[in-house]
C-alpha cells in the first residue's frame, strides 16, 4: 500500500513535536452485501473505505487522527495533528528502521469472493427466502443478508515494526417471524468465517434458513418465562457470550488498569468453578474473531486467561503492556483506521468438559435449558451482566418441555463463574458476533461445550 | 463556496448524470470530530479527525443499486457510480421503489450550528475535560472517575437526485461526559453524567459532575431485591432508551413488513388519555434536530399518539408510496455508507408537569430505575416482549430509600404504554434521538431472588 520510506517519513513527522512513539495503521477495504427482505432483493451494496490513522504517545497521553488522504501531504497533516497532544512533552523518540514482521497467514482463503458474481450472492438469499417460508405455513416474513469483506492492513511504527494482514471474511444471516394466535415471534440464524466464498461449500444456507424459520415458530407455542432464580442449561456452542460478557470483558487490561473489573489483582486466585478452562484465541484458524496481526502488527496469539479456575493473566494491548513492562498478548485490535486501538477479545471459549450433555439435563429436576442467546452486555465495574435468551425451554423433572418467550437472564459475573456445576464434552463455537466496546465494533468467536450454571435470574413475565 | 455549498455541488454533478430511465441520488458529508478524554489530570487521548464520503443510489427498472466511499477523489467517486449502477442489475424489480420528490413542505430554518463551536480551541476544550474531572472527584471522598471527555463535531452533509432534491447543511453538536466509580469497601458501583449542546456555552459541566456522582454513590450498599409486581419510576434516560424502542414499533416500513406490533391499529387506544407522543426532529433543542431527512425532505413535526390514540406511522418516500401516503420526512440514514431507512428522529412524549420527587412521591412504594442493561438483547419489537437488566432505588413511603440491583424488570411493551400512570416535567435533552423524562408505569414485573 505504501512504502516503507514514505512511513518512516511520516513516522518522523509525528515526533517532530516530541513523544515517545508513534505509529500509522493504514487499511484498505472493500465489501460487498446484499440483502433480501419481504420476498425481494432490496439492494446490492459495494463498498471502499480507505485511510490511515496516526498516533503519538507521551507518557500515558495518546495523540490521535485520521485521514483519507493517502498522499504525503495527507499523511504529514494527520502526523501533525496527532503530534499536538504530545507538544513540549519531550520525548524524543527517533524512527527506527522499519523491517517486515513476516506472520504465517491463520486463515487460507480458498475463493476470494470479489471472484463471484453478484448473481451468486443474490441466488442465495432467495434459496434462503424459499426455504424459510417453506419451513411452515406460519412463516410470514424473511429477511436474509449476505456480506462480504475484504481488508488489508499495514501496520508501521518507530520501534522498527513493519506488518500486514490481509482478513477476508464472510457471513450469511437469516431472521424469519412467524404469525399466529399470540402475536408475532422471530428466529435468527447466522453463519460468518474468516474465510472467502468456500463458506457456502460448508454450509447450506437452506439449513440456516430452517434453523430461523423453525426458532420463529416454536416461540408461537412459547409460554411466558418465568420469574426468579433457577438452574439453567446452555446448549454447547450457544452460550458463549456468557463468558464474553460474565468474565472477558473484565479481563481486558484496560479496565483493570483503571480500576474498572472485579477481575483486578487477582491472577492467582481461583476465580471460577475448577471445572473452568477460558481461552482467548486470534489464530483459531477461519473463526470469526481470527486474525494474522492484531491492529498494532502484533502476531494474534492464544491466551490461557483462566486455567481449571484460576485466573492466569489478562489480555493486553501495546500502551498497557507497555505501561506494566510486560508482552503484548495480539489483543490490540480497532474497528477501522478511524478508531485508536484497545484491548479487545477474539475467539473467546470454554473448553471441553467430560460428560454426555444428556446427563446434564436428566439431573435438573426443575430448570431453563437456553438453546440460543441473543447479544448481552456487562457493567465490567460490578461483575453484573445480562443477556438475551432468543431460543430457551422448560426443564421439567430432568426432561426439556415447553418453548419459553423472550426474556434476559442477568447474573453477577465472579458468582455464575463459581456457580458452573457441570460441563459436557460436547463443545462448539457459536454464531459469528460483533462486540462492542467504547463505540467501536469488532468480529469476535466464542464458544463452550454444554454446561450448567447452578442458579440464574430469569427476567420472564411469569408469576 | 461553503463546505457544504461544495458538497452540493459534487452531490449535483454526480445525479445529474443518470441515464434516461435511471434515476441517482448522491448523498455527500463531510465531518469534523474532536474528542478529548482525560484521567488522572492528565490529557489520556486527544483525537481530531476528518473523515468524509460519498454514498450512490441507482434505480433502474424498479431495481435499486448502492454503493459508498470514504474517499471523494474523482476518481474514486466515479467507481462509485459505476458500482451503483452495475448493482442495480441484481436487485429484484420493486414497483415502489424510487427516490424522493420535492413535496413542496418549507424547509425549517433552524439554528443548528455554532461559529462558536468551530473556533473553540483545542485547548479549550481540553479544559473542559479535565474540569469535569476535577469538579466530579470534589463531590464525594468515593468517587473515582474512570474517564471524562469532551466530544464535538461540526457535520456537513448535501444530498442530490435527478428527481429534483437539491438540499445542503450543517450542524454542530458537543458533550461533556462523565463516566464514575464509587468504592466502599469491596463494593464498586458506575454512573455517568452528561451535557449536551450546540456550542460550548451550552454545557454545564456541574450537571455533569453532579449526576455522575450521584449515580454511582448512590448503589453503595446496593441489595438484590425480592421478585414481586411493581410500580416502577424510570429515570429521564431510561425513559429515552424506552421511548427509542417504542420508536422502532412505530416506523412504516416494519409495519408494511408484518413486524410491528402496531399494524391494525391505526385509531386505537394504545396508551391513556394523557399520553402524546411526537417525533419533532424541527425542535432545535433536541440533539437529533434537522432540516431534512436523510433523503433531502423538510424535516417535520408528526404526532404518533395523540390522547393515548394511534394516529400514525413514521415513514420516507419508499415506505410512504408503498401505503398509499405521504412521507413524514423520515427517512433516517446512518451516514454515506448506507441508503435511507426509515425512523423516528426525535422522539417526545409531552411533558407533564410535575417533579420527578413528586412522582415518587405519589407512587409511594415501588422503584426508582436508573439504569437499565440489555436493552438490545431483551427488547424484541416484533414480539413485543420486554426484560431488562436493572438497577435503581427503592421507593418506600414515598420516599427514594434502599439501593437495589442485579434484577430485571419485565412486561410486554404493548402493555408498558397502557399501564403508563403519569409523565413527569423533568425533561432531558441527551445525546440520542429520543428525549428523556421521568415516567411512571405500573404492573412490572420485578425478578430478583
Amino acid at each position: 500500500m505504501l512504502d516503507r520510506d514514505l512511513l518512516t517519513e511520516v513516522l518522523g513527522g509525528a515526533l517532530r513535536h516530541g513523544g515517545e512513539f508513534a505509529e500509522v495503521y493504514v487499511e484498505d477495504k472493500t465489501s460487498s452485501s446484499a440483502h433480501l427482505d419481504d420476498g425481494r432483493v432490496e439492494q446490492v451494496t459495494s463498498g471502499r473505505d480507505r485511510g490511515a490513522g496516526i498516533r503519538v504517545v507521551i507518557g500515558d497521553t495518546t495523540g490521535f487522527a485520521h485521514t483519507a488522504d493517502l498522499s504525503l501531504a495527507g499523511l504529514r497533516a494527520a502526523a501533525e495533528a496527532a503530534s499536538a497532544a504530545a507538544r513540549g512533552g519531550g520525548g524524543g523518540a527517533k524512527v527506527v528502521a522499519l523491517t517486515e514482521r513476516r506472520v504465517t497467514p491463520v486463515n487460507v482463503i480458498e475463493t476470494y469472493p470479489d471472484t463471484i458474481t453478484k448473481a451468486t450472492k443474490v441466488a442465495l438469499l432467495q434459496r434462503a427466502d424459499a426455504a424459510a417460508r417453506a419451513a411452515g405455513t406460519a412463516i410470514a416474513q424473511v429477511s436474509a443478508g449476505y456480506g462480504d469483506s475484504r481488508k488489508r492492513i499495514l501496520v508501521a511504527n518507530s520501534d522498527g515494526l513493519f506488518a500486514t494482514d490481509d482478513q477476508v471474511r464472510t457471513m450469511f444471516r437469516v431472521t424469519a417471524v412467524a404469525s399466529g394466535d399470540t402475536g408475532m415471534q422471530t428466529g435468527y440464524e447466522s453463519i460468518g468465517h474468516t474465510i472467502g466464498f468456500e463458506l457456502f461449500s460448508r454450509y447450506d444456507v437452506e439449513e440456516v434458513a430452517r434453523a430461523a424459520a423453525t426458532r420463529a415458530l416454536t416461540k408461537l407455542k412459547a409460554r411466558p418465562a418465568p420469574s426468579g432464580s433457577l438452574p439453567v442449561v446452555i446448549r454447547a456452542g450457544s452460550g458463549g457470550v456468557l463468558f464474553h460478557e460474565a468474565c472477558g470483558h473484565g479481563l481486558e487490561a484496560d479496565l483493570v488498569g483503571k480500576g474498572a473489573s472485579v477481575y483486578k489483582g487477582r491472577v492467582g486466585e481461583q476465580v471460577a468453578s475448577p471445572l473452568v478452562t477460558l481461552i482467548d484465541d486470534g489464530t483459531m484458524s477461519t473463526e470469526w474473531g481470527a486474525i494474522t496481526i492484531d491492529d498494532e502488527g502484533h502476531p494474534a496469539q492464544r491466551n490461557v486467561l483462566i486455567r481449571d479456575g484460576v485466573l492466569t493473566d489478562y489480555m493486553w494491548d501495546f500502551l498497557r503492556a507497555r505501561k506494566d513492562g510486560r508482552p503484548q498478548s495480539g489483543n490490540g485490535r480497532r474497528q477501522s483506521y478511524q478508531h485508536l486501538p484497545m484491548v479487545r477479545m477474539t475467539n473467546t471459549f470454554v473448553t471441553n468438559g467430560t460428560e454426555d450433555p444428556s446427563e446434564l439435563i436428566r439431573d435438573t429436576p426443575n430448570g431453563v435449558y437456553v438453546a440460543q442467546l441473543g447479544g448481552g452486555s456487562v457493567n465490567t465495574a460490578t461483575g453484573d451482566f445480562v443477556f438475551g435468551m432468543t431460543e430457551a425451554y422448560l426443564i421439567e423433572n430432568g426432561e426439556i418441555t415447553e418453548p419459553l418467550r423472550e426474556g434476559n437472564l442477568i447474573g453477577n459475573g465472579p458468582q455464575v463463574l463459581k456457580d458452573i456445576d457441570r460441563l459436557a464434552n460436547d463443545f462448539a463455537m457459536g454464531n459469528p458476533g460483533t462486540c462492542g466496546k467504547d463505540g467501536q465494533g469488532v468480529p469476535v468467536g466464542d464458544g463452550q461445550p454444554t454446561l450448567r450454571v447452578k442458579a440464574l435470574t430469569i427476567g420472564g413475565t411469569a408469576a | 463556496m461553503s463546505g457544504s455549498e461544495e458538497l452540493l455541488a459534487l452531490a449535483r454533478r454526480v445525479a445529474e448524470q443518470a441515464r434516461p430511465g435511471e434515476q441517482v441520488e448522491a448523498f455527500v458529508s463531510r465531518d469534523r470530530d474532536t474528542s478529548v478524554r482525560v484521567y488522572e489530570g492528565e490529557i489520556e487521548q486527544l483525537t481530531s479527525a476528518q473523515s468524509e464520503g460519498i454514498g450512490v443510489r441507482v434505480i433502474r427498472d424498479g431495481r435499486i443499486g448502492f454503493a459508498y466511499a470514504g474517499v471523494l477523489d474523482d476518481a474514486v467517486v466515479a467507481e462509485v457510480l459505476a458500482e451503483a449502477r452495475d448493482n442495480a442489475g441484481f436487485g429484484s424489480s420493486d414497483p415502489w421503489a424510487g427516490l424522493a420528490e420535492p413535496d413542496g413542505v418549507a424547509v425549517p430554518a433552524l439554528e443548528l450550528w455554532s461559529d462558536d463551536l468551530a473556533a473553540f480551541a483545542a485547548d479549550d476544550k481540553v479544559r473542559l475535560a479535565l474540569d469535569l474531572e476535577r469538579r466530579t472527584l470534589g463531590l464525594d471522598r468515593r468517587i473515582r472517575v474512570e474517564e471524562a471527555s469532551y466530544s464535538d463535531v461540526l457535520a456537513e452533509a448535501a444530498v442530490a437526485t435527478s428527481t429534483g432534491i437539491a438540499v445542503h447543511g450543517r450542524e454542530s453538536g458537543c458533550y461533556v461526559v462523565v463516566s464514575t466509580l464509587a468504592d466502599d469497601g469491596d463494593e464498586t458501583h458506575t454512573g455517568f453524567g452528561f451535557s449536551v449542546g450546540r456550542s460550548p456555552a451550552d454545557l454545564d459541566p456541574d450537571k455533569a459532575a453532579r449526576e455522575g456522582a450521584e449515580r454511582a454513590t448512590r448503589l453503595i450498599g446496593s441489595t438484590k431485591p425480592a421478585s414481586g409486581r411493581v410500580t416502577v419510576v424510570l429515570d429521564p434516560y431510561v425513559t429515552a432508551q424506552f421511548l427509542s424502542i417504542i420508536a422502532s414499533t412505530l416506523n412504516g416500513e416494519s409495519v408494511l413488513k408484518g413486524r410491528s406490533l402496531f399494524a391494525n391499529r391505526l385509531g386505537e387506544q394504545v396508551a391513556p388519555s394523557f399520553v402524546t407522543l411526537v417525533d419533532d426532529p424541527t425542535n432545535p433543542l433536541a440533539y437529533t434536530a434537522s432540516e431534512v431527512d436523510g433523503e433531502g425532505l423538510a424535516s417535520r413535526r408528526n404526532l404518533l399518539i395523540d390522547g393515548g390514540v394511534l394516529r400514525q406511522f413514521v415513514h420516507n418516500s419508499y415506505s410512504a408510496r408503498r401505503a398509499g401516503v405521504h412521507s413524514t420526512g423520515s427517512a433516517v440514514r446512518g451516514g454515506f455508507k448506507s441508503t435511507p431507512g426509515v425512523g423516528c428522529r426525535a422522539i417526545q412524549l409531552a411533558p407533564g408537569t410535575r417533579s420527578q420527587a413528586d412522582l415518587v412521591r405519589d407512587v409511594g412504594d415501588g422503584v426508582l430505575v436508573q439504569q437499565v442493561l440489555g436493552l438490545h438483547s431483551g427488547v424484541n419489537p416484533v414480539s413485543g416482549d420486554f426484560s431488562s437488566g436493572a438497577a435503581g432505588l427503592r421507593i418506600t413511603g414515598g420516599e427514594l430509600g434502599a439501593p437495589i440491583r442485579e434484577f430485571t424488570i419485565a412486561s410486554t411493551l404493548q402493555r408498558m404504554l397502557l399501564d403508563i400512570r403519569e409523565v413527569g416535567g423533568d425533561l432531558d435533552w441527551l445525546p440520542m434521538s429520543a428525549v428523556g423524562m421521568s415516567l411512571v408505569i405500573e404492573g412490572i414485573s420485578l425478578s430478583g431472588s
